[in-house]
């Protein structure tokens, strides 16, 4: 049934684009930004926490320290993350050098079908983000193999792991610097914040599916 | 950014077949404003109506015959002064998508682009200074969706009322929207037309003007039709017509 | 095409006018809509250029839309998406049927698509007895008050909160009644979470399929498209035909333009863009993606070289905010999927002028939509041009149902129109005839409408060109 169908919509349709001819002139593109490192650091701040993201500046080299005290304070039970990654390892070592803690690290190891009620029930999950957007206030996910996609939407609070190397200057240039057409991943997400939604009286509100926190955690070094 | 040309010896008046059935004074005025500065008014006797009230109930084979019509009756290089908002629009904007399958194609573009709607006309071309002469008096402006959105005169025809030291000028609140008019709209959703005009008296009264001044005839009849309707005393007059009467203090032109 | 019911427009507005609640809820909401496209929008050059920019990639899209179909098609397939091709709604919906069949599956549930909207999807499945449960927040208030969406973006916006409070705590089992939006919300993640946890397939709309990758790119703030995408074990997509653009590079600016125009936003909380189904040793994400491509009038549109800029419309629904109309009658007066400005010139040309084309009446062309749109579109001339389609007996017109509004008396009304317009004699006697006998408008058949709300115009007893005369301004 498709087959007949696909035949006479493209046969209408090679028939009309006889008659058209490509427009010539591309008009100019969007602006070129450059922001200098300290302004894009502060651009991605101010306008994720203008959409009630938590953002903390940090070091490389004591996260998992600042992570500790983020988790605490909103009593934190369990933490999904992904074991393969970078981010993973050095939650593994941290904990494991920090026995007295009560937190559960929950490795992302099996297929959902056999993790969904865990997934389900976390108090939150913990993912990189491979670059981020300035202008827009957005970071870039990436999930893959190692980083399964369901770790940053379906626990209420989302913390990311962010380089501050990795901020590009906006949508375009991320796109054109990182050669995305070349190697687009199953599922690519620009996050801006926690969800939220203004259908009831144009009220915002946050929470609704997705995450009810997002906090970020920008790596200077 | 249109660019005016400078002030010519002779131009052309379309007075627009509104003003020529319902506001002659207005049309009247608008010619006098011109002569004014020196300026030779040519009225083409035979002119009648731009087209537009076919054209847009989709009728445009009607339209393109009286537009036709028109076109031929304006033969020389000089602007063409027209005192509405909407019938500028029609012939400057539409005419060349009227004809563009037509072999009066040029001729209507050529056409197109010597239409200068009144009050842009009076200041950019003819940089008028006006001196007030009447009683203060508080009026508020509406403009037509066609002066605002397709000729862009809406800040001209304000500045000139501003320029008229007697006159406080308050604004509406909701400026932009339209007052329901749009020719056979009235006539084919006349609920809907209604509420709309509706909130556009609404909104001259809670200005407190005694006056609400206008660029275009069709706004004009139907925002004063609704007024008288409902018997609330604001009087609705074309701009050219009040210019007229304030600087001369005296009623009219006609 | 398939068409929808017959719909009674003008009982529609009648009731529609006298509702002075859902008035007075749309005005409020547009009224937020227009003033955060304002913001977003405020630098005027910029945002010219962007539109201008937004028009020419619409209109680049769609000057290679077979090329671009073809590529898209390839790029999914080769990607392990498989696409499937709906002439008609009633193909999609069965697709859709076929799909959840071969699952087992009876229960969907759904991110925002306007497509299912065209299709009547729920009603479809609830037919066959598979539950479609939608996610997005506003399209499940009026789900579970068994209404249509009233505006493209925001569905339950002619609703307050009250209204709103008093459907959840009557339709959804053992929830206390409450006006806090906070608590109606978590009522709603709660309700609703457990309903992605259980459904086997998941739908959704695209906002841009690009043709380069493969990629089908989704716009949302609450999160429910990615839950609909990536939970359940099987996705579906439905687009129109008219959605694919033809590089990933084409979405920034088309983004900028969707989320500002749409909801006022630099960027929505989420962008989406999928490319693949779950990969071997990726260990999440739905097993089986579908991409359902539907036409439904498309593909005539596209025929028509200046109705084709109809398929440019990025489904923004900022049209809808700013016109006087929608605002004074709300979206479900119009009685077909889409309302506002854009459905008064898509339902006529997808429906066909006899069902749809009296929507085309229901605008002042006052330019507004216009001004705001995005890409461009031209919506008024699209207006007059349905409504010279709708008198039009023209055997070459392509519009079904052209001709049917012709009669007697309009034809002969502009029959006259046009000869006293073009011999000014004839206007000039008619005129002094008329305005002798002190008649002015006559008070019958359509006229009325106008002496119903407004006092007669009275002619001048002296017209322009008598005064001309007089004063002995110049012919030549």
């Amino acid at each position: 049934m498709s087959e007949g169908s696909r035949d006479r919509i493209f046969s209408r349709l090679h028939a009309a684009s006889r008659q058209t001819s490509t427009p010539d002139s591309q008009p100019p593109g969007l602006p070129i930004l450059e922001y200098s490192r300290k302004e894009k650091i502060e651009k991605l701040k101010t306008l994720m926490e203008a959409m009630r993201t938590e953002v903390h500046i940090g070091s490389a080299k004591n996260w998992e320290t600042s992570l500790a005290g983020i988790l605490d304070q909103r009593k934190v039970k369990s933490l999904l993350y992904a074991p393969r990654t970078d981010i993973g390892q050095s939650l593994e070592n941290h904990w494991k050098n920090d026995s007295g803690h009560s937190l559960q690290l929950i490795p992302y190891e099996n297929d959902i079908e056999q993790l969904k009620e865990t997934v389900f029930n976390v108090d939150a999950g913990i993912t990189s983000a491979v670059g981020a957007i300035a202008e827009t206030g957005a970071l870039i996910l990436w999930p893959s193999e190692k980083e399964p996609r369901l770790m940053s939407i379906v626990p209420t609070i989302h913390i990311a792991v962010l380089n501050a190397d990795t901020i590009h200057n906006t949508l375009l240039e991320a796109m054109q610097k990182e050669n995305w057409s070349e190697k687009m991943p199953t599922n690519a997400v620009l996050v801006s914040g926690p969800s939220k939604t203004a259908d009831i009286e144009m009220t915002l509100a946050f929470g609704v599916h997705g995450p009810k926190e997002l906090i970020v955690l920008i790596l200077e070094d | 950014m249109r660019v005016y040309p400078e002030k010519p010896q002779k131009v052309y008046y379309f007075g627009t077949c509104l003003v020529d059935m319902m506001y002659p004074e207005a049309g009247m005025a608008g010619i006098k404003l011109i002569q004014r500065e020196g300026v030779k008014v040519i009225f083409p006797p035979r002119q009648t109506c731009c087209g537009q009230p076919a054209y847009n109930s989709g009728f445009p084979d009607e339209a393109r015959t009286v537009a036709r019509k028109q076109i031929e009756l304006f033969p020389e290089n000089y602007p063409i002064v027209v005192p509405s908002g909407s019938c500028a629009g029609m012939m400057r904007h539409h005419y060349p998508k009227l004809f563009a399958n037509d072999p009066d194609s040029e001729r209507a573009i050529n056409f197109s682009k010597k239409i200068y709607e009144l009050s842009e006309f009076l200041v950019h071309v003819l940089d008028v200074k006006l001196e007030d002469r009447g009683d203060p008096i508080k009026v508020t402006w509406h403009s037509s969706c066609h002066a605002l959105r397709e000729m862009r005169t809406t800040e001209d025809s304000k500045l000139l009322i501003r320029s008229l030291k007697n006159v406080n000028l308050i604004e509406l609140q909701n400026e932009t929207e339209c007052c329901g008019f749009g020719g056979t709209f009235a006539i084919k959703q006349p609920a809907i037309s209604a509420a709309m005009v509706k909130d556009k008296t609404d909104d001259i009264r809670q200005t407190g003007s005694a006056r609400f001044i206008s660029g275009d005839c069709g706004c004009l009849m139907n925002i004063s039709g609704a007024m008288q309707h409902d018997k609330i005393q604001i009087d609705g007059q074309h701009l050219a017509e009040f210019i007229w009467e304030r600087i001369n203090d005296t009623p009219s032109a006609g | 095409m398939t068409h929808h019911q017959q719909v009674d427009f003008d009982d529609n507005v009648s009731r529609a006018l006298n509702d002075t609640q859902l008035i007075k809820n749309i005005k409020a909401a547009m009224g937020t809509l227009v003033s955060k496209r304002k913001t977003i929008f405020s630098n005027e050059a910029e945002t010219e250029q962007l539109r201008t920019l937004g028009n020419a990639l619409k209109q680049k899209a769609l000057s290679k839309l077979p090329q671009l179909l073809e590529q898209l098609e390839e790029k999914c397939t080769q990607n392990g998406i498989k696409v499937h091709w709906a002439e008609t709604t009633s193909e999609a919906n069965h697709q859709v049927l076929e799909i959840m069949r071969s699952h087992g599956a009876t229960r969907l549930v759904k991110g925002k698509s306007m497509v299912s909207e065209e299709m009547e999807l729920n009603a479809f499945l609830q037919k066959n007895g598979i539950e479609a449960l939608e996610t997005d927040l506003g399209e499940f208030i009026i789900q579970l008050n068994h209404e249509k969406p009233a505006h493209i973006i925001v569905p339950a916006i002619h609703k307050n909160k009250d209204q709103i409070s008093k459907i959840f705590h009557e339709k959804i089992p053992n929830t206390p009644y409450t006006e806090d939006v906070a608590e109606l919300t978590a009522i709603a993640r709660k309700t609703l979470r457990k309903k992605f946890y259980e459904a086997e397939v998941g739908l959704s709309g695209v906002n841009f399929a690009v043709a380069e990758t493969g990629t089908l790119c989704l716009v949302e703030n609450e999160g429910n498209g990615r839950m609909c995408t990536t939970v359940p074990g099987v996705h579906i997509a439905l687009m129109g035909l008219e959605k694919v653009v033809e590089k990933l590079e084409d979405l920034p600016p088309l983004l900028r333009l969707l989320t500002g125009s749409a909801t006022g936003q630099l960027i929505t909380t989420y962008v989406n863009m999928i490319t693949t189904a779950r990969k071997q040793g990726e260990k999440d994400g739905p097993k089986e993606v579908h991409l359902i491509i539907l036409d439904n009038g498309r593909s005539q549109i596209f025929a028509d070289p200046d109705r084709r800029q109809t398929l440019q419309c990025i489904r923004c629904g900022t049209c809808l905010s700013h016109c006087p109309v929608y605002n004074r009658i709300g979206g479900h007066a119009y009685g077909y999927t889409y309302p506002g400005p854009i459905g008064k010139i898509l339902n006529p040309q997808v429906e066909g002028l006899k069902a749809a084309g009296v929507l085309a009446t229901a605008s002042s062309l006052c330019n507004a939509c216009e001004e705001v749109c995005p890409v461009k579109i031209q919506i008024p001339d699209l207006i007059r041009r349905i409504r010279n389609e709708s008198y039009s007996k023209d055997p070459a017109s392509t519009m079904e149902g052209h001709g049917y509004k012709r009669n007697l008396l309009e034809t002969l009304t502009w029959m006259i129109w046009e000869k006293t317009n073009t011999y000014p004699i004839i206007n000039a006697v008619g005129l002094k005839i008329l305005s002798v006998l002190g008649i002015t408008l006559p008070k019958i058949g359509p006229l009325k409408n106008w002496t119903r709300y407004r006092a007669r115009p009275e002619l001048a007893p002296k017209s322009l060109h008598e005064l001309v005369k007089h004063h002995g301004v110049d012919h030549e």
